[in-house]
């Protein structure tokens, strides 16, 4: 039996198409995932799904009626349960507060608390309804997530991107609650662009590349190379740069509470709940360490991983924001002819996509804007190079040229440290990794399952 | 009276509007909008009293405050929320408009000279038994009834904000605005009705400076009572019953005149005019809480 | 002298504490300070100026002007300094500061001249009249054009300069637009800046108190200033915070408010009608800036 339809979906964004006609059929019992790469469309379709928007042509029907979201309220009405990647809790706010967030006439504690217990008693998922979510961490927060759509009577829950920020003992648990779920007659919808994850839990598939589904079948007909071919495409634009230069001359650029960072190599640093930002970005000398101790080179190039709100300023030309990167030591006066020149041939050498130098950031597409953020902070060769999930959000070309930078810088003798929630990226990319958490910094070898112990806390 | 009662009758009087205004606009930035526009409502509100009690009712009067409030606040909400424009800089502009169309059409329709028009006012309203308790009694409860209207809307307001699912949603939609929406809470809807209700209770404050207190209008009568409204409300931490407590120790700086004339005490009188607004710094600086601040107060113009 | 001429000189003498003050609003805004006391800091100017020249006025001689001028600025920047200080170390909002600060100005000014500098036969509450050595010089004789607004166009092309060119400039201008950026990517003090800013735009302000005082009153008195302070708001946004666009909106709102007050005179139409166009005019520029997809104070319109 179909739960949840999807026909004939299409939005567009402006001149951008988004989704071209997508159709998808989620059965009771299953477990149906969706995948793609970043920007495919995914998250656009089960915004669509969730009422968050509207789409353009396409209809969707939900037990076999068809049905017309205007907000999240209607969809959750249908039965419609969504469990976001972010922004969806309110921190300063209780547990109870939050499930209860949505609901009608008289706010009771007691009663929200009851029901909490309901559900621990059903499912087995179970939180202290007083505890404020700010002081919970990720996986709680997703189960709230869950419960909060189980107190709705979800009958179709889409989980997005939901092990991003798991461990590996987290993940597991998950899928034997979604499992359960489904096993009681639930849908469940995982969008997710991991692909072994849908491999190992999925009943169906469904991927979407560039707006459009190319492959929808059940997980039995298909293997997996077939779906990782489904998801490319097009085969990468990546260099095989990848030799490392000889060890002979590596200089110690700099250092973290002890450990030593040497030029001539690329540096991962794993860590669970943004433990990582503070201590990158002391070490990219943005803000001043309060415990610990860091020494650094005077010039460190820095990406910082919102990239539109930190790294660039949307109302200030390209070459702008090329003078941006030392504007805090600048004094007298500017030069602008110069600057412009400088723009120009940092723009060309970065592939960067634009009209000039006179162009707004906030025009260029994400690749276009990493790979300009990227050139800026490597203009004055910088000893250390700190990046902050680097790759986020990017296509498959933007994030192999980033990377095949990375791999350049290091071999030009810089350090780069680079920060990645993606424990593949951080266990391809890295030479070493770093592993930050409660009991300081252990160094690991490059290979995810180490990585995934060791940010357990385990073989310590 | 005593030299004391008089002092804290006239802090009651004063807290009066100052109150009503910092209720409405606590409810609004709960929501996460910032209302500068207030002094708008507020003068706006008692033009609108003005108007309105020509026809002979005082509760006409604060009808037409009301409405004038929940004018302006209108034009703040199509500015911020339709078409998204800074909160600030709209409220900004709304004051000064709302300043200079009551001026215009005060001297339009009465004569430049402002002829004093007659408007019913609202005289004291001794409640029974309660005014007569020893020192209290009378500031509290020989008072016009308007604030008796302000005693009730107080606790009914906290209750409202902390036992329903409304005032949840307010308080979701102020803290986080896309996970209210997250959650099905209708975000812009919120905000706008938000921002009109304290719009309303602007107005109803400028109708009490008119009809309860002055007798008449003058322009620019607000003298900055919003902007010391929204000083009150962070005061009070955003909390309705705090927010009736900062604007009783406003009450009290303003009352104090009274009392050092009273004891014979000589200060030049602009000392006191300047007051207020002396302690509305002192207060802002000595709550260097923005912790308790509504998370997203004046970030975004509002869900959607 | 025609009548068109003298009506011109009097919208030029009008725009000139409308077009500095504009530049002290501009400076901030695009700093990303929301300083609305420059009516407030005006004020102070004025007073300073007053005071310098009318006690010291007699040993200062050829100087005054210079020194009282200094003086004004140093006031204004003092009295914007408060606000700066409770915005850095109290994270108060500058916005609600500034107006406190206006309100308080605006009876400090009543204080005094109803009080210690009122003028000797204690019958007005006005300072005496400043001596002809601390009077800013006539432009056109036979009106009240002085050398204020000439002083004014410098101050215009100073800033335009300083934005245009300068690191500083840069600087402030990163910071107005975004501060987290030009915290992370430019590593630029943000916090000093907006003293700076704030500091220097108050300075602005007091020198636009002390040319009123210097060029066209000859004496503190209450009332000295029509809301130049609040005016000069309207006068910046509609230049797009733009230094020279400043020159532009300061002499157009002189017109508008010239002409209102003759509209007054002639045909008994409110001038408080200038204001209602002026608030207007915000309006209708905040609303074709979101047109265009940004804010007016040049932050990137939200998502």
């Amino acid at each position: 039996m179909t739960t949840l339809e999807l026909n004939g979906i299409t939005k567009r964004f402006g001149s951008l198409t988004a989704l071209d006609d997508v159709s998808l059929a989620v059965q009771k019992g299953r477990v149906h995932a969706l995948l793609g790469e970043n920007g495919a469309g995914k998250t656009t379709l089960m915004r669509i799904a969730f009422g968050m928007l509207r789409p353009d042509t396409g209809s969707i029907s939900v037990d076999g009626r068809s049905v017309t979201f205007s907000s999240p309220a209607d969809a959750i009405q249908s039965g419609i349960g969504m469990v976001h990647q972010q922004f969806s809790l309110v921190p300063a706010m209780t547990v109870a507060e939050n499930v209860a967030l949505g609901g009608h006439g008289q706010y009771s504690f007691r009663q929200t608390a009851d029901l909490l217990a309901n559900v621990a008693k059903r499912t087995g998922l179970m939180l202290d309804p007083a505890a404020r979510v700010a002081d919970l961490g990720s996986a709680d927060r997703q189960k709230l997530e869950i419960i909060r759509t189980l107190t709705h009577n979800a009958k179709v829950m889409i989980l997005d991107e939901p092990t991003a920020v798991l461990t590996p003992k987290d993940t597991t648990e998950l899928f034997t609650q979604l499992r359960a779920f489904a096993d009681a007659g639930g849908a469940v919808v995982l969008i997710t662009h991991k692909l072994h994850d849908a491999i190992e839990h999925a009943d169906d598939v469904t991927v979407l590349r560039h707006g459009r589904v190319v492959l929808s079948s059940t997980m039995s007909d298909v293997d997996e190379i077939t779906v990782a071919t489904a998801m490319l495409g097009a085969p990468l634009n990546s260099s095989s740069i990848d030799e490392k230069p000889s060890t002979s001359s590596l200089a110690v650029v700099a250092s973290l509470d002890g450990v030593e960072i040497k030029g001539g190599e690329i540096v991962g640093v794993a860590a669970l709940d943004g433990a990582a930002t503070p201590l990158l970005r002391a070490l990219a000398g943005r803000i001043t360490p309060i415990t610990g101790s860091i020494t650094r080179p005077s010039h460190v190039g820095f990406v910082p991983e919102n990239r539109q709100e930190e790294a660039l300023i949307g109302d200030f030309t390209l070459t702008e924001n090329l003078a941006l990167a030392s504007a805090g030591e600048r004094r007298g006066l500017m030069n602008w002819t110069e600057l412009e020149k400088q723009t120009s041939a940092m723009v060309a050498e970065f592939d960067v996509r634009t009209t000039g130098p006179d162009q707004l950031p906030t025009s260029l597409s994400g690749g276009n804007q990493q790979r300009f953020v990227l050139g800026r902070e490597l203009r004055n060769n910088p000893a250390l190079l700190v990046l902050e999930n680097p790759t986020q959000g990017l296509d498959l070309n933007a994030a192999a040229f980033i990377h095949t930078r990375m791999k350049q810088a290091r071999n030009n003798g810089a350090a780069v440290v680079f920060y990645s929630s993606d424990l593949d990226e951080l266990a391809e990319l890295s030479d070493r990794v770093l592993v930050v958490s409660r009991s300081g910094i252990r160094t690991v070898e490059p290979d995810r399952i180490e990585i995934g112990n060791a940010l357990l806390g385990r073989n310590e | 009276m005593s030299a004391l009662e008089t002092f804290l009758e006239g802090t009651v009087r004063t807290a009066t509007p100052l109150a009503f205004a910092a209720l409405g606009e606590t409810v609004a930035e709960r929501a996460g909008v910032i209302n500068i526009g207030l002094e708008g409502a507020i003068i706006a509100g008692a033009f609108g009293s003005f108007v309105a009690a020509g026809s002979g009712s005082v509760w006409a009067g604060f009808l037409g405050a009301a409405l004038a409030g929940i004018l302006v606040a209108a034009v703040f909400a199509f500015f911020t929320i339709r078409i998204r424009a800074d909160q600030i800089i709209t409220g900004t502009a709304i004051s000064l408009l709302g300043l200079g169309v009551t001026a215009t059409l005060y001297r339009q329709l009465y004569g430049a000279t402002g002829a004093a028009l007659s408007i019913p006012t609202m005289g004291i309203t001794r409640v029974p038994v309660l005014s007569s308790i020893p020192i209290i009694g009378s500031p509290l409860f020989a008072q016009p009834s308007i604030t008796y209207v302000l005693y009730a809307l107080i606790p009914a307001v906290w209750w409202w904000m902390y036992k329903t699912h409304m005032g949840l949603g307010l308080r979701a939609t102020g803290e986080d605005p896309r996970a209210a929406i997250a959650a099905g809470i209708n975000a812009g809807k919120v905000q706008l009705l938000s921002i009109l209700f304290g719009g309303m209770l602007g107005g109803i404050a400028g109708g009490v400076l008119v009809i309860a207190q002055a007798g008449s209008f003058a322009e620019g009568m607000s003298a900055g009572r919003g902007f010391i409204a929204i000083a009150i409300v962070v005061l009070g931490r955003w909390h309705p019953l705090g927010v009736a407590a900062a604007a009783l120790v406003f009450g009290a700086a303003s009352a104090l005149q009274y009392f050092f004339q009273a004891m014979g005490w000589a200060l030049p009188y602009q000392a006191f005019l300047a007051l207020p607004y002396v302690l509305t710094l002192l207060g802002l600086a000595g709550i260097a809480g923005k912790a308790s601040a509504p998370a997203s107060l004046g970030k975004w113009p509002s869900g959607s | 002298m025609t009548p068109e001429l003298a009506l011109l000189a009097d919208a030029l003498v009008r725009s000139t504490p409308l077009i500095i003050a504009g530049l002290a609003v501009a400076l901030a805004f695009r700093g990303g300070v929301f300083n609305i006391g420059a009516e407030g800091q005006l004020l102070m100017g004025a007073v300073a100026y007053s005071t310098v020249a009318l006690i010291w006025g007699n040993i200062l001689g050829r100087f005054t002007i210079v020194v009282a001028m200094f003086a004004g600025a140093v006031a204004g920047a003092l009295w914007a300094g408060i606000a700066a200080f409770l915005r850095r170390r109290f994270h108060v909002l500058e916005i609600i500061s500034t107006i406190m600060l206006n309100f308080i100005a605006i009876h400090f000014v009543s204080f005094l001249v109803r009080g210690p500098l009122q003028e000797p036969t204690r019958i007005y509450p006005q300072t005496e009249s400043l001596q002809p050595v601390a009077r800013l010089p006539q432009l056109l004789p036979g009106t009240r054009l002085h050398f204020g607004f000439l002083i004014a166009l410098l101050l215009a092309g100073a800033l335009a300069w300083v934005f245009a060119r300068t690191a500083i400039g840069f600087r402030i201008r990163a910071a107005g637009a975004s501060p987290i950026a030009a915290l992370v990517a430019g590593k630029i003090d943000v916090s000093q800046t907006s003293t700076l800013v704030f500091l220097l735009s108050g300075a602005l302000a007091g020198i636009a108190g002390s040319i009123e005082v210097s060029g066209v009153t000859f004496a503190l008195y209450e009332n000295l200033s029509p809301g130049y302070g609040y005016t000069a708001i309207a006068v910046a946004l509609i230049a797009g915070l733009n230094p020279l666009g400043v020159v532009a909106s300061g002499i157009f709102f002189g017109v508008l408010e010239t002409g209102a007050i003759a509209l007054q005179r002639e045909f008994a139409v409110p001038s408080s009608l200038a204001s209602i166009v002026e608030a207007m005019l915000i309006l209708a520029a905040l609303t074709v800036a979101a047109l265009r997809g940004r804010q007016l104070l040049g932050k990137p319109a939200a998502p």
